[in-house]
């Protein structure tokens, strides 16, 4: 099986969705002739034509508003936003129309729509190439969102999200854009939505990340087995809908919870995370839930190795856990 | 700069030389003109149920029904409109029929959306009429994409998107027209002038001299009509929509209008504008333009305007004492279409309102929602 990192794979999956439905066309700001900024749609539209891949004006707004009567139209549109920090000129037609459209046309209407867009710092890229706002569309019904942190769930789930009938939000963590490797299938294949993973099993410590903040705590999480703390690592991969069983479950057995996110602390995921344990799991706790996240500041160029969660911060909240 | 003359086949004076276009033959004008006689008829029933606390809100339609009905009637059923909430002469035109129009204003168990909707949220895949949303333009690009999808797929269809002058100032009015003449999508933008956009007029949302003259910023026509003319509206409507079908591209028409009444039945119209105003406007009537060139021709005599007159009102009131008998939709649709399978979270809650419910914490819905509820 074949090594690929994180934007191979993706191109990989878009390329078999293409060749299984011609109906999928992938579209977005410089993705037709140069295939992305990060390359991930290279080769597609020498491959599949101008019509199937195709470059756009520059406009979140058109790109999202046209992939909505893309789905209506018949085809399966795959968007490109070139990083989440744009999203939100399209925020509008994502939260207000194309996440509500099955809804408000009494099941009438779909478009399963994929948008997807790099996110996530740690790239020296200042506040406008490092947001993680999955925050402000897991609040939203009628939208998945998912964002996977390894190569091999990268492609399985986009693969799901383009054969999904419900529109996908599909983030993708810049920095593991090439940083992460792993072996994955040529054939397509689906990662389902809705489905967390445990990467470490223990009975100390819940952790639960997602992103790229799940390599950040395998490497916490190891750090902290030398002194004989096993923790439960769980990389939700999909945020909504959330795997509740996967967290829940977990908890009962360990008691203790690190919630790790690279997002800002002040209304991030982790808050309806911890809000879920407290109100499912209480009696199982044995110590307060713990956040590690991103400060509630805008994300710094200079000082971003403060703003981002890393190893030994996580292990410190591990370890104050295990101990409390 | 001056304002640009629009185009005119019928003056106000009715005109009776004129030829119909190609397309609209006297049969065909008959149904035409008893179309807008039931929307006017719809319009003002549905202005009075919300006045008598019976509905909780109403867009009326009148002053514009030669541009709905003759822009609808160019459509071929292959073709997907986007309609605005204004837009209930597009559904009444597309064959939708005045109850489920009815059992839409009520939100009832009947109605195609299921009571998610506000008043005038019509639609109807049937009559391929897409989900109306509540936002100002929002509609613009995505009609460019389904035109997109209809040259893309080589359909023989096009895309009709409908709109008011307040929308050409949202940025969506410029991304959907911008991405409409890039990429020669099968759109047809239909800008219904009507003077306002609720209390504010046409020169607060432009300095240019017409809202037609913007297409040129894309790189497509753009043609002013007259509104009130149904024969100028169909013929401008089918022209363009047959050039979006043959890989022509989109078109921009701007039908100069009135809306004769509220914006909603929210506001006050007597606060904002005059009555000369109105009395110049209601000179221009698109009903009785058309039914004194139907007179004309002797196409039409006093007895049948009567009859169908009697008729819309007969078929009008069934429709809304239909709607109005049946109840609201159960609790547990509230759960559904959110995605294409309810999620666990949303199973879970379903049998949370269940059960609060049944346990008579939570009163069950007994009426549709009417005026102040």
């Amino acid at each position: 099986m074949p090594v690929m990192n994180y934007i191979q794979a993706l191109n990989s999956a878009l390329n078999n969705a293409m060749e299984e439905d011609e109906r999928v066309v992938v579209f977005g700001e410089d993705v037709g002739r140069m295939g992305g900024v990060f390359r991930v749609t290279d080769g597609l539209q020498k491959r599949f034509g101008e019509k199937r891949c195709f470059d756009t004006p520059l406009c979140e707004q058109g790109i999202v508003g046209s992939a909505i009567g893309m789905a209506i139209g018949g085809l399966r549109p795959v968007a490109e936003i070139q990083f989440m920090d744009y999203i939100l000129p399209a925020y509008d037609q994502i939260a207000n129309e194309l996440a509500t459209l099955r809804y408000r046309s009494g099941g009438q209407y779909a478009a399963p729509v994929v948008v997807r867009t790099p996110c996530c710092g740690g790239i020296h890229g200042g506040h406008y190439h490092s947001q993680s706002t999955e925050a402000i569309f897991t609040s939203v019904p009628g939208i998945h969102v998912v964002m996977p942190s390894d190569p091999y769930d990268a492609k399985g789930l986009l693969i799901s999200a383009i054969r999904s009938e419900d529109p996908v939000l599909f983030l993708e963590p810049k920095k593991l854009y090439r940083s992460a490797k792993a072996e994955v299938p040529e054939s397509p294949y689906e990662v389902p939505i809705g489905k967390a993973k445990r990467l470490r099993e223990g009975e100390h410590v819940t952790v639960i990340a997602w992103g790229v903040m799940v390599k950040v705590c395998e490497k916490a999480v190891d750090a902290v087995a030398e002194k004989g703390i096993r923790c439960d690592l769980i990389d939700l991969r999909t945020l909504t809908p959330l795997d509740e069983e996967a967290v829940l479950s977990s908890v009962e057995k360990t008691g203790r919870v690190v919630i790790v996110h690279e997002a800002r602390r002040n209304t991030g995921y982790g808050a309806e995370l911890a809000a879920l344990i407290a109100e499912r799991a209480l009696l199982s706790l044995e110590a307060p839930i713990r956040r590690v996240t991103g400060f509630d500041v805008h994300c710094p160029f200079t000082l971003d190795p403060y703003f981002l969660p890393d190893p030994p911060r996580v292990a410190l909240a591990i370890e104050e856990t295990a101990r409390f | 700069m001056t304002a640009v003359q629009p185009l005119q086949l019928l003056s106000p004076e009715g005109g009776a030389s004129v030829e119909p276009p190609e397309g609209l033959d006297p049969e065909r004008l008959l149904s035409l003109y008893r179309n807008m006689v039931r929307l006017r008829v719809f319009d003002r029933r549905a202005l009075n149920l919300q006045r008598q606390g019976r509905i909780n809100f109403y867009a009326p339609a009148s002053g514009q029904e030669a541009a709905m009905i003759g822009s609808a009637a160019a459509l071929e059923p292959q073709d997907v409109a986007y309609p605005t909430y204004r837009e209930s002469g597009v559904c009444l035109q597309r064959g939708m029929s005045l109850r489920t129009m009815a059992d839409q204003l009520f939100g009832n168990a009947r109605d195609l959306v299921k009571g998610r909707q506000m008043p005038n949220h019509w639609s109807s895949r049937e009559h391929n009429i897409v989900s109306i949303s509540s936002c100002i333009a929002t509609q613009i690009p995505q009609a460019a994409g389904t035109g997109m999808a209809q040259r893309f797929r080589g359909e023989n269809a096009a895309t009709i998107c409908y709109f008011g002058d307040g929308a050409t100032s949202e940025g969506d009015f410029h991304a959907g027209l911008n991405f409409a003449g890039v990429f020669r999508a099968n759109t047809v933008f239909f800008c219904q002038n009507n003077q306002w956009a609720i209390t504010v007029p046409v020169t607060r949302q432009t300095a240019a001299p017409s809202i037609a003259i913007k297409a040129s910023a894309y790189g497509f026509e753009g043609i002013r009509i007259d509104g009130n003319d149904l024969l100028v509206v169909y013929k401008t409507v089918r022209e363009a929509l047959e050039k979006a079908r043959s890989g022509g591209g989109p078109t921009l028409i701007e039908a100069l209008t009135y809306r004769m009444g509220p914006h909603s039945t929210s506001d006050d119209p007597r606060r904002y504008r005059t009555e000369q105003e109105v009395e110049t406007w209601r000179r221009r009537d698109p009903i009785e333009r058309l039914q004194r060139y139907l007179e004309a021709r002797g196409w039409i005599d006093a007895e049948q305007v009567e009859r169908i007159a009697a008729e819309a009102k007969e078929e009008v009131d069934r429709a809304i004492s239909e709607a109005e008998a049946v109840g609201p939709p159960e609790p547990e649709t509230l759960f559904e279409d959110v995605y294409a399978r309810p999620t666990p979270q949303l199973e879970r809650e379903r049998r949370e309102l269940l059960d609060l419910i049944r346990r008579g914490v939570v009163s069950r819905v007994t009426h549709t929602p009417i005026r102040g509820s």
